[in-house]
């Protein structure tokens, strides 16, 4: 269980971070509160994926990960959006 | 002795691997009624938006603050842990705890406030209501909830971590165990980065 060769992430850049985070937080909630119409819904899921990509990059520390498990989590997440895209086709042609 | 280290060192990376397997679980247990959200969203648009009003965006928003910053306390006791800073490490984590008390807490008053309304699966209020915002609020107390059991369920597994790196049978060399525990607080996050804009923001 020696894991000590692992990427050590310094407290700045976890710093940096949280309020790279809480940035985008704001955006979206203030883009909400606008009222885009049509386009809330997709802006603020772009800023969720957004969000979900730094936290998994960073605090998950995928970027300093192998490239087995990039390439897993990269295929989870786009058999994820296949799932959901195919449900949709689904829904709306039936 | 050295075959033994060598078998040791391919459990740390197995280990971690076999947690990320775990987390994609978790992602397409939460992606079901991701899709269920959004399919009903379409079909009862009227609804869902008057329904999404009763929620408080500002309760909503204060816990996404709180977990995103328990996020970093969970990453940052990692990095002490490795810095081999063991009391530090632990700090964090406690904080991590108490936000997490905290989470746990805006909760209950959100709920107890819908409740008091009677706006509960299968209240007499609830029946009363179109089709539409039933199955919100249903989603609601269901995606909220069974998040709220992953908070608990980290909280307990963050608990583990504290006491071992106490007795010292988590430290610089092998905290397998600690970064596992930081991924599925990590995870929780995650699901929470998604629930926030979906269930509070969109109206």
């Amino acid at each position: 269980m020696k894991n000590h060769d692992d990427h050590i992430t310094s407290y700045s850049l976890n710093w940096t971070v949280l309020i790279v985070l809480l940035i985008l937080t704001t955006i979206s909630i203030l883009a909400i509160k606008m009222h885009l119409g049509a386009y809330t819904v997709a802006l603020a899921l772009i800023l969720a994926s957004v969000k979900v990509t730094i936290v998994l990059t960073y605090f998950m520390h995928l970027k300093f990960e192998n490239l087995l498990l990039r390439l897993m989590v990269g295929g989870v997440f786009l058999l994820f959006a296949i799932v959901i895209v195919i449900t949709f086709i689904d829904y709306y042609f039936r | 002795m050295s075959t033994t280290e060598h078998s040791d060192f391919i459990d740390s990376d197995t280990g971690k691997l076999g947690m990320w397997l775990f987390l994609f679980t978790e992602l397409f247990l939460f992606g079901g009624l991701f899709i269920v959200y959004a399919v009903m969203r379409s079909k009862y648009s009227a609804d869902f938006h008057h329904a999404a009003l009763e929620l408080n965006a500002f309760i909503g928003a204060t816990n996404t603050v709180v977990l995103l910053v328990s996020s970093m306390t969970v990453a940052m006791s990692l990095t002490a842990i490795q810095r081999k800073q063991s009391n530090r490490a632990m700090g964090l984590i406690f904080i991590t705890l108490i936000l997490a008390g905290v989470f746990m807490v805006n909760k209950y008053f959100e709920w107890g406030h819908k409740i008091g309304l009677h706006l509960y699966p299968g209240s007499d209020v609830m029946k009363t209501l179109p089709h539409g915002e039933i199955m919100f609020f249903g989603l609601y107390f269901m995606m909220t909830g069974l998040h709220a059991l992953h908070v608990i369920i980290g909280g307990i597994l963050l608990t583990i971590v504290m006491f071992k790196i106490k007795s010292g049978r988590i430290n610089q060399e092998h905290y397998l165990l600690h970064e596992n525990g930081a991924l599925y607080w990590h995870l929780v996050d995650l699901i929470w980065i998604f629930l926030f804009p979906l269930l509070y923001l969109i109206t």
